[in-house]
């Protein structure tokens, strides 16, 4: 029995050496309290890097983020449970009824723009763009079994094998794909390698000449070396002439349509009132951090009028949602900028 | 095959055996040798890749640093601190749980349906996937007894746990207790003593060494665990680590497993190399439980031999 009180002792001691010790800053510790978010892995970062930024200010302040998904997270912040959620697309009508029957109004606001990339090996001498119709005859359900070579795409490619990378149908990114080019949300081709790690996508597209592949702009730009983004025409002049390629300046000027979308928080209208949780959101809509931190983690940040509009709407904390609810197409900027000036 | 080795060198000096014999023995042992292999070059290569890519990033800054969106400058305290406080108490809930039931079924219970049903169950218990602990605990200590637990917090994450490894601590513990020589308890009865004198002063001491390594092992199989803790909310990011003391238990937090998956997931290689060095901290935190178990044991051994 004494080894047992040593063993404990032991376990004690290794805990209190770690127990010390907090973040050494010099800043406004008035405020104090704890803000807990959760939700989409694609919103994830920016939070992240925002409760960074905040903690450094307000050492008071804790705040916690959890990667539920968009859809997990809702579950949560409709039940009351946290002060915001992020989203990658708009709350849907289900999720609007739920938060309502459980009383809890919130604030919608666009923090990002993310693009989606489609990508192929750097050896793929042939794809010079893909117009949105050529990218739903390959996606579309009818597509199953059909178009497995580059030659069915168009007859002037190679005949050799068309393999298929994309998110797994859980994400939030395949929702978007296949609301933006297949037309109907959740509907695909199934015999596509997926898989709800972007990384093996990325190793897979790397590795494989004759793939194809879709997935968040991010990962596209931290492997540029290893992959190709196509050039992508959505046959409509006014969103740009001709085939665009992604990058910042496209996907927040909104002419690499329709394959960027505008990602959100939903903040706790309750919390809100909660002096540490406006000074978080005050912080997160706060231009001079949103355009750095966004960018710096890999996302494309709204035009500053954009954030402004967010900030009133926050400060004037009108709630409900501006969309019809769910994924929604080619919300560009102008949209964006005349839903949030309502 | 040989049915036992003796035959080969008895017979081999008169008979001459045809020669495929021989050779069907050493592919046999080709094959057997491979399949030993196969798993330990796995792991050998996994372990080489990790080290190759963590170690370098390995530092006291490292461990002693919060998550950050920059890769160079994010550290693993908040997890390595949640993975110590959260098994810790796993151990302190699971043990005295674990062997308390194991002593009873070993000891005390009767031998009738009841027990026997109650052994098929501990038996199940041990083999559930461990998601399904998760939703359990977020059903009963998350939700029913979030007055008590605070929600999601360390002390529903270690009662959590606890329920996982329960089962294996029970089984070892009945292992060990029935491990006791039966003369030792019969010696103590003849001599007047009751049950409880003959446990605490016998069987205990002698079954302890075992029940302690089957506790370790347990708990080091808790602290790689992800799946059950999702669901009661081990976060992602937390910049702060629980509280010494009471209110500690009821305070956010984040594991080791938890942070790793975050950081592999990232699109920023730097993020990987995080990830690598994470894990390398996880296997160093249970080689140290490991390695206690197995000094845990000697000691505990010599000493009853002295």
């Amino acid at each position: 029995m004494r080894y047992l009180t040593l063993l404990l002792g032991v376990l004690l001691v290794i805990l209190s050496a770690c127990g010390g010790g907090q973040p050494v800053t010099t800043a406004d510790s008035s405020l104090q309290g704890l803000i807990q978010a959760d939700g989409s892995s694609t919103v994830y970062p920016i939070t992240e890097a925002m409760a960074e930024e905040f903690q450094k200010r307000y050492p008071g302040v804790r705040i916690t983020v959890g990667i539920s998904g968009t859809g997990g997270g809702f579950k949560r912040f409709c039940a009351g449970e946290i002060d915001m959620n992020g989203a990658s697309r708009p709350i849907k009508a289900v999720e609007q009824a739920t938060c309502q029957a459980n009383g809890v109004d919130y604030i919608e606001l666009p923090v990002a723009f993310d693009g989606i990339a489609v990508v192929v090996h750097p050896d793929n001498t042939w794809v010079d763009y893909l117009t949105v119709e050529e990218l739903r005859r390959i996606w579309a359900p009818e597509a199953q079994g059909q178009v497995t070579r580059w030659r069915h795409v168009r007859p002037e490619w190679p005949d050799k094998p068309l393999n298929l990378f994309g998110p797994g149908v859980d994400s939030g990114t395949y929702d978007y794909f296949t609301v933006a080019v297949v037309g109907q949300e959740g509907q695909s081709r199934g015999d596509f390698q997926a898989s709800e790690d972007d990384n093996v996508l990325v190793q897979g597209v790397a590795s494989d000449p004759y793939a194809l592949g879709f997935f968040g702009y991010a990962y596209y730009e931290q492997n540029r070396d290893r992959l190709h983004a196509v050039p992508i025409d959505d046959g409509n002049p006014a969103n740009g002439e001709g085939p665009i390629t992604p990058s910042p300046e496209t996907i927040k000027e909104g002419t690499y349509q329709p394959l960027s979308r505008p990602i959100f928080i939903y903040v706790n209208a309750a919390a809100a009132e909660r002096p540490e949780v406006a000074a978080f959101i005050r912080f997160y809509l706060d231009p001079e951090n949103a355009a750095v931190l966004v960018r710096e983690v890999g996302y494309v940040p709204l035009p500053d009028r954009v954030y402004t509009l967010a900030f009133r709407r926050f400060e004037e904390r009108i709630t409900g949602s501006v969309f019809g609810g769910g994924a929604q197409v080619g919300v560009s900027l102008e949209e964006l900028l005349r839903r949030e000036g309502e | 095959m040989l049915k036992d080795g003796s035959t080969i060198s008895g017979a081999g000096r008169w008979v001459s055996y045809p020669t495929w014999r021989y050779t069907r023995d050493v592919v046999f042992q080709c094959v057997a040798l491979v399949a030993t292999l196969v798993g330990i070059i796995f792991l050998v290569v996994f372990l080489l890749e990790i080290l190759r890519q963590g170690l370098p990033r390995l530092s006291w800054e490292f461990l002693t640093s919060y998550p950050s969106r920059r890769p160079e400058q994010a550290g693993i305290y908040p997890a390595l601190v949640g993975s110590v406080w959260v098994v810790t108490l796993t151990a302190l809930f699971a043990f005295p749980i674990g062997v308390g039931a194991a002593i009873y079924l070993e000891e005390y219970a009767p031998r009738n349906r009841f027990t026997a049903f109650i052994e098929v169950n501990i038996a199940n218990l041990a083999g559930v996937p461990s998601i399904i602990y998760g939703l359990l605990g977020l059903q009963l200590f998350v939700r029913v007894m979030a007055p008590i637990t605070g929600g999601r917090t360390v002390l529903a994450g270690a009662l959590t746990l606890t329920l996982l490894v329960l089962p294996i601590v029970i089984v070892a513990s009945r292992e060990a207790l029935r491990a006791v020589p039966p003369g030792l308890r019969e010696a103590g009865v003849a001599l007047g003593a009751t049950r409880w004198q003959v446990i605490r002063d016998l069987v205990l001491p002698v079954a302890f060494p075992g029940m302690l390594t089957g506790t370790i092992l347990a708990i080091a199989r808790a602290i790689g665990e992800t799946a059950p803790l999702i669901p009661i909310g081990a976060l992602t990011y937390v910049a702060f680590v629980p509280p010494l003391g009471l209110e500690g238990l009821r305070s956010p937090f984040s594991v080791l497993p938890i942070q790793i998956f975050n950081w592999v997931s990232r699109p920023q290689q730097a993020f990987h190399v995080n990830a690598a060095a994470g894990i390398i901290v996880l296997l160093l935190l249970l080689g140290v439980l490991n390695s206690l178990a197995i000094y845990l044991r000697y000691r505990l051994q010599r000493r009853l031999q002295e």
